[in-house]
């Protein structure tokens, strides 16, 4: 039998109304259980695989979808309604989609996000039942050299597009990756910067510095900007769906996105929050107007791209797991368990002694994508009425979340400390002009880029020319030193006027 | 607006269930060893009814000493308390300088162990241990090792390794990596020389060929591996990442009793029998004074290994 039959058998199977049942309690389960700040689809997950047990195979293996898809999606509907995004990859999906919720937009800005979610999930699971196999041998020639150049390259392009000042934007660049070099350093492990307080060896956790930063640090703006009137938070301006130019400007950054997402999301040391990094970058370079001007106000562009890679990313993870049984994510290793309890054993043997289960779990994806855009987009309404709530309330009840999130994630009293002084850090950015994504992006960033280079030069035994020795990073170097130095040169020959226009204050 | 504030009142019931008889803490992220090891102790002893609830908590950091710090400070003298830890864990204890250690808690029993495996890449011109021995003693730098993280497990074998092979310990090349999946990547694409991890995380490649087991570190052949142990190959080190249970510190002993034989109860199921062979872990029951000897041997052999790498001052 040929893939496509495998994939025709499976979704037949799946069609029966009991399991579409499954596919919807799971769906509406992993939905509310993600959007609780904080809480990202690892825990989600976590909190929810006994659920399934005791199920038939067919029946957990697709509420099991369900929950993962739903997590997935739970987290960028806080992102963009309340700032508080519940894990790294929906970090960029605040910066936009958040501006867009308050300027009344925050319909479209969700339904882009379900729908782009949808199309990249979807094309991300064709091309993983397809290509697999092959994916992942490109994948297995990223060594640590050429991991390194690709951090490069996200480092050089996000940074670039944040903001019109370069030297703020690089500020505060810097002091996220000094946060990052906080904890036990992972190729000697000794501890750095700890000052002794055990809670500090394993690091500074990004979702409590992101919640803490958005969320927190824009609750104690609101405060203390009592008087402010500028900054109304607008429920709903114009239509809750997306109109005619929204669908315009969604579709090619859906797709750009997902091309981007699948590729990264399928390497072992790649993941999710690269690709909405890069994703977002990308969409910011390549917009037109509006969506030029609108970025940092809120332009479509940047939700429905970086969603797409997301989920992109996630399928793509799905990748080394299914083909390698290798867990390249907590939320991978958590599925891998997942398998194991239905008698799935991922490995290189995989889709060859097992294809029926394999393809029954790529037509449950497949089905769980589309239950998620069913329940998600009629209750785009019902969200966007939060934004509604008298802004004190909203803001209590925000800070509320954060609160909780940051204890269900991860119970201890310093967590909650240091989500209050990094709150505070986020205010006094806000107060003296510092864009606040640059110290996130570093703190995820910057350890990766940091280990990766330290272990090409391990490997080569300290001779830095390995750097360029290997086709994919010198290609990768180059492209950063393109995008570093064009620019310059562009701003020298006295174009600087149109390009400060890429900027603007994107907090 | 009441549905949303619904929705969130029961997801604080499920969170939260109200009358739990374990607790079991995972000092760890979902999804890595210990934190399996907890949730198929909860599986099973809600399965076999030793416990009709038990839940789950992960609190992750610094190889399980955060978890284990709060755990000793939280929970004393409470029987309904355990904390999941392993070989793992006495390393770390000893690389952090924890001021909390296994003793500040009450060991209840080893659970389960896997054993160490050495492969490399099978486009490799390295063909047994031997050849591995040989290069490494060449040129201990030219060597490099793709491991788990630094000081843990993997670290130690390869430590122990070279101190076998007359090879000075301090100049191993080893690549940390943060799990034994990222580091498979790196073997599987030669970037590094050897690899070493758990044999579980190794055997579906071996089996399909594109990695070359050389060696395990158990102290006999393991049946049906079709590898030398490092034994044979005249390196003289046995080494198992074991993991174990404990309870809080302070219980009198009727209740270190209990908390005791309910896990001799979990262990001696068929349900824990059969989570085991299904994820491949060796029954390493060990419990009362052997247990406590036991883990007084390994703790004094890691500080020993980890100063001869220069881990530990």
């Amino acid at each position: 039998m040929s893939s496509f039959d495998f994939l025709m058998q499976g979704l037949g199977a799946a069609l029966d109304p009991m399991l579409l049942l499954y596919a919807l309690i799971g769906v509406t389960l992993g939905t509310m259980v993600g959007v609780l700040p904080g809480i990202g689809p690892a825990l989600t997950v976590a909190l929810l695989l006994p659920v399934t047990y005791g199920l038939d195979p067919a029946g957990s293996l697709i509420m099991f979808a369900g929950i993962y898809y739903g997590g997935m999606y739970g987290g960028s509907t806080t992102s963009i309604l309340l700032n508080t995004p519940g894990e790294s990859a929906s970090i960029v999906t605040a910066l936009e989609g958040n501006k867009m919720a308050r300027r009344g937009r925050g319909g479209p800005a969700l339904a882009t996000a379900a729908i782009g979610s949808f199309v990249a999930g979807l094309i991300a699971t064709l091309l993983l039942a397809f290509l697999a196999p092959h994916v992942v041998k490109l994948a297995l020639v990223f060594g640590p050299r050429d991991y390194f150049a690709l951090m490069v390259l996200a480092f050089v392009t996000v940074s670039a597009a944040f903001g019109d000042s370069t030297l703020r934007g690089l500020t505060s660049l810097f002091v996220g990756l000094a946060l990052a070099c906080i904890g036990i350093d992972q190729l000697t492990g000794q501890a750095r910067l700890a000052w002794g307080v055990p809670d500090l060896l394993d690091g500074i956790e990004v979702t409590t510095l992101a919640v803490a930063m958005f969320a927190v640090g824009e609750a104690l703006a609101i405060a203390g900007n009592h008087a402010g009137t500028d900054d109304e938070v607008i429920a709903v301006k114009g239509s809750v769906w997306m109109n005619r130019s929204d669908w315009k400007r969604s579709w090619v950054p859906w797709l750009r996105g997902t091309f981007i997402g699948f590729p990264i999301g399928s390497m072992p040391a790649g993941g999710a929050d690269i690709a909405s990094f890069l994703s977002y970058s990308t969409e910011r370079k390549l917009a037109k107007s509006p969506g030029k001007e609108e970025f940092g106000h809120g332009a479509i562009e940047g939700v429905a791209g970086p969603e797409a890679a997301n989920n992109a990313a996630a399928a793509g993870t799905l990748v080394p797991l299914l083909t390698l049984g290798l867990p390249t994510t907590a939320t991978a290793a958590i599925m891998l368990a997942g398998f194991q309890q239905f008698g799935l054993q991922p490995g290189p043997l995989l889709f060859a002694t097992n294809p029926g289960l394999v393809w029954s779990l790529i037509a449950s994806l497949l089905i769980a994508n589309l239950m998620l855009l069913v329940l998600n987009l009629p209750l785009i309404g019902l969200w966007v009425k939060l934004l509604s709530i008298p802004r004190p309330w909203l803001y209590a009840g925000i800070l509320m979340f954060a609160t909780l999130g940051t204890i269900g994630a991860n119970p201890s009293a310093f967590e909650l400390g240091l989500l209050l002084v990094f709150g505070i850090m986020g205010y006094a950015m806000r107060l003296f002009g510092y864009p606040i994504a640059p110290v996130v992006v570093g703190l995820i960033l910057g350890p990766m880029a940091e280990q990766q280079l330290r272990r090409a030069l391990s490997i080569s035994q300290g001779d830095w020319t390995t750097l360029f020795q290997s086709g994919v990073s010198a290609t990768l170097l180059a492209l950063s030193a393109i995008a570093l130095l064009l620019p310059l040169v562009l701003r020298a020959i006295g174009r600087g006027k149109a390009l400060s226009q890429f900027g603007g204050d994107e907090d | 607006m009441r549905n949303f504030a619904l929705g969130a009142l029961m997801l604080g019931a499920m969170a939260l269930p109200a009358a739990a008889d374990y607790t079991i803490m995972a000092p760890a992220n979902p999804g890595g060893g210990w934190d399996q090891t907890a949730r198929t102790m909860q599986e099973v002893m809600q399965a076999e009814g030793i416990s009709p609830t038990v839940q789950v908590v992960n609190v992750p950091g610094a190889g399980g000493t955060i978890g284990l710090a709060q755990f000793a400070s939280q929970n004393a003298g409470n029987p309904d308390a355990l904390i999941v830890g392993g070989y793992v864990m006495v390393g770390a204890i000893l690389t952090n300088a924890s001021p909390v250690t296994l003793a500040d808690v009450t060991p209840i029993a080893r659970l389960t162990g896997e054993y160490e495996a050495i492969v490399v890449p099978a486009s490799s011109p390295i063909q047994t241990i031997e050849d591995l021995v040989a290069a490494l003693k060449a040129d201990p730098g030219a060597v490099s090792w793709g491991g788990g993280s630094a000081g843990g497990t993997d670290h130690i074998a390869v430590g122990l390794i070279a101190k076998a092979a007359g090879v000075d310990p301090t100049k191993i090349n080893y690549i940390a990596f943060s799990g034994g999946g990222e580091a498979l990547a790196a073997i599987l694409g030669a970037q590094v020389t050897a690899g070493v991890s758990s044999l579980g995380e190794f055997q579906a490649q071996v089996e399909a060929g594109t990695l070359r087991l050389l060696a395990v570190s158990s102290a006999e052949r393991i049946p049906g591996v079709e590898a030398p142990t490092l034994k044979e190959a005249g390196l003289d080190v046995v080494l198992q990442n074991w993991r174990m249970v404990a309870a809080a510190p302070g219980l009198s002993d009727e209740q270190k009793a209990k908390v005791s034989a309910d896990i001799e109860k979990l262990v001696k199921s068929k349900g824990w029998q059969d989570q085991l062979a299904q994820k491949g872990w060796a029954d390493t029951y060990l419990s009362g004074p052997e247990f406590d000897a036991q883990l007084q041997a390994d703790i004094a052999a890691t500080a020993a290994v980890l100063k001869d790498i220069g881990l530990v001052k």
